[in-house]
């Protein structure tokens, strides 16, 4: 025994039958952590959910779920949550998209997607083509915006308080009295290759990185005993510093 | 409740055009901040649809800023009248992310504190189902019992509703000997006698027969097309309970049975939550029966915290304190989606990790989501005043819903 999650026990064939169900469809499986995940196509999402359901017994759609990865290329993933009662079994369906491609909806095949592709739409912006009850779901009347995305702050950009000399509810641009702490605890200890946050101002653009020993053109030796410093005069000067009177301790 | 009349008002003896009614967002009936927008033709509701997102707190952008085990405590105030069942999926989510053992009295008592909440969840529900359609009694016998779970809640972990008490990795702290033994006590006997008291006055009354009997009926089809689950699948007729088919935990060692519906309608949903407080109560008391000695964490210092009397000796062990509150651990890359069977239904909890010590994405399944989309087909065709003893069925509560 190992983790105590959940214990789901994939049906025997799952994933060869699904491979030769959708063929072409299906770009690529994994099976991390014990789940079993497709990505496939997004223009025969469909398609595919419809088949997943009548004929893989895959009856219900518990969730999507959106994912913003900034990096890649097709920047939004959308996860399809389906659950199996009679096989007891749950996949995912992985799609990916842009933010001016709409995925087909899938309300023509669970009623239930309707509010889920709501709030993947508010969340992210995803469109999905087929929606006809698109409208924002979680946020604000009028706002603008999809929160969830990475590059949305965290703080927002209005904030809302009510203003007794107008007698309403007002927004205002979000002033923060202490900036939001964000620590980077994946640096280095040294040597990083980058500025590190709060270190702006004292590292200049044009300084070496931090972390390299600084450079010295001649560096300093002592050859002879006359460059030490040492000496009658350095004896004589020592001898005034360290003869030092008491302070006479005032009544 | 405002009213305004669709379109100009008619004269004579035209024929009255549909009422369109604002329901919320501050109604005793609407469980919480919800608004219902109700085009209604006489008494009779024709179309219906909630407004919600009054209480999005951005939960789930929040915890992406968050080391994993400060995100936690944002898990209690999802679903507020169930906290412990919510931090269940989240910590197992973690877990199943790390592949990490939990000691088994840990487990025992994670489910025994999961079905204690699940008990305080439905009589705060069945109260408040038995208020909405008039009957007053019921609730304030129950919010009794259900005062004795948040002192059992209290003396666990120090909080009597946010209680942050399941970590990944097994629990905070062990309990005492003495809360066990007084659970057991008020099983045998407090409990059981406040709960069927009230529910002698409530399950035969006639007055609340009419009220929910043949209300809002849902086939199976229909519970399986709009996503239902827990006691709102049951009701209709489909025995699926995550607890059975996926055991989590112990569960797997629990004897306890499924109750299910025969007609899918609001009294049964009432019916279902009413069985429900009786089995958790047949697992609760084995859990204290089966209940090992032992540890109630794990020991993998990498990412349970140690004991504060382990710091006071050991060098390593406060490194390792200062690490786990500052950075946290990180998390192997991947995801995952744990769903654990809460009070209300399927509760999920979509975990993706990119090997740092915060989620990359934390994308929760809230139950209220499909209940509450599915209320515009079941109100159809219902009067007005049916609508409260609908969502009154559906337990739905917003912290959770708008997250």
């Amino acid at each position: 025994m190992t983790h105590p999650a959940p214990h789901i026990e994939k049906p025997k064939g799952t994933v060869a039958a699904i491979k030769k169900l959708l063929g072409k469809d299906l770009i690529s499986v994994d099976e991390d952590n014990g789940e079993l995940a497709l990505h496939v196509k997004r223009d025969s999402l469909v398609s595919v959910l419809t088949q997943l359901r009548d004929e893989c017994e895959y009856q219900q759609l518990m969730e999507i779920a959106g994912v913003d990865w900034p990096d890649r290329d097709p920047r939004f993933e959308v996860v399809y949550f389906l659950l199996s009662l009679t096989k007891n079994h749950r996949i995912r369906v992985h799609v990916t998209t842009k933010e001016d491609v709409a995925v087909p909806s899938v309300t023509g095949i669970w009623p239930v997607a309707g509010w889920l592709e709501r709030e993947v739409f508010d969340m992210y912006g995803v469109l999905f083509s087929g929606n006809e009850d698109l409208r924002r779901i979680l946020t604000d009347y009028g706002f603008t915006g999809h929160p969830q995305r990475k590059d949305f702050p965290l703080t927002g950009y209005v904030e809302l308080r009510y203003s007794e000399e107008e007698k309403r509810v007002k927004y205002e641009p979000v002033q923060l009295a202490q900036d939001f702490r964000s620590f980077d605890f994946l640096s280095p200890w040294e040597g990083a290759d980058y500025v590190l946050p709060g270190d702006e101002k004292v590292i200049k653009s044009n300084d070496p990185p931090r972390g390299t020993p600084p450079q010295v053109n001649d560096p300093k030796t002592t050859e002879k005993p006359s460059q030490t410093g040492a000496g009658a005069a350095a004896n004589a000067e020592a001898k005034k510093r360290t003869v030092r009177k008491p302070k006479a301790v005032k009544e | 409740m405002n009213l305004q009349q669709d379109l100009a008002p008619t004269t004579g003896d035209e024929v009255i055009e549909n009422y369109t009614i604002n329901f919320g967002p501050q109604h005793p009936a609407a469980h919480g901040v919800l608004r219902l927008v109700m085009e209604l033709d006489g008494e009779i509701v024709e179309r219906l649809d909630p407004h919600i997102g009054l209480l999005h707190r951005g939960t789930e952008k929040l915890i992406e800023y968050k080391t994993y085990l400060q995100a936690l405590p944002y898990f209690d105030r999802l679903d507020y009248a169930s906290p412990l069942a919510m931090e269940h999926s989240y910590v197992l989510a973690i877990e199943k992310l790390l592949n990490l053992e939990v000691p088994l009295r840990a487990q025992y008592l994670r489910v025994l504190f999961a079905e204690m909440t699940r008990i305080s969840n439905h009589l705060l529900n069945i109260a408040h189902h038995a208020l909405d359609v008039g009957a007053m009694t019921p609730g304030l016998w129950l919010y009794e019992a259900r005062e004795d779970c948040m002192g059992f809640f209290e003396r666990a972990s120090g909080a009597r509703m946010h209680t942050a008490w399941f970590r990944p990795g097994g629990v905070h702290q062990d309990v005492p000997l003495k809360l066990l033994t007084d659970v057991g006590e008020w099983l045998d006997d407090r409990l059981p006698r406040l709960f069927e008291d009230a529910m002698k006055l409530v399950v035969d009354n006639r007055i609340f027969k009419q009220r929910n009997v043949d209300i809002a009926i849902v086939s199976r089809e229909d519970s399986i097309k709009w996503g239902f689950s827990g006691p709102m699948i049951r009701a209709a007729g489909i025995p699926w309970d995550i607890r059975k088919s996926q055991p989590y935990d112990v569960y797997a060692k629990m004897d306890f049975d499924i109750p299910v519906g025969t007609r899918g309608d609001c009294y049964d949903r009432f019916m279902v939550r009413v069985e429900e407080v009786r089995q958790s109560i047949r697992i609760m008391k084995q859990c204290l029966s089966q209940m090992p000695e032992g540890p109630v964490c794990s020991d993998d210092r990498k990412i349970v915290p140690p004991k504060r009397a382990e710091m006071k000796q050991s060098m390593e062990a406060l490194i390792h304190h200062f690490k786990l509150y500052t950075e946290g651990f990180k998390v192997p890359a991947g995801s995952v989606y744990v769903a654990t069977e809460s009070p209300k239904g399927e509760f999920g909890v979509y975990l993706v990790s990119d090997g740092t010590n915060k989620p990359y994405r934390c994308k929760i399944r809230p139950t209220a989501f499909s209940h509450l989309q599915a209320m515009d087909f079941m109100s159809r065709g219902h009067m007005l005043a049916d609508t409260t003893a609908i969502l009154g069925a559906l337990d739905i509560v917003f912290g959770e819903c708008d997250r």
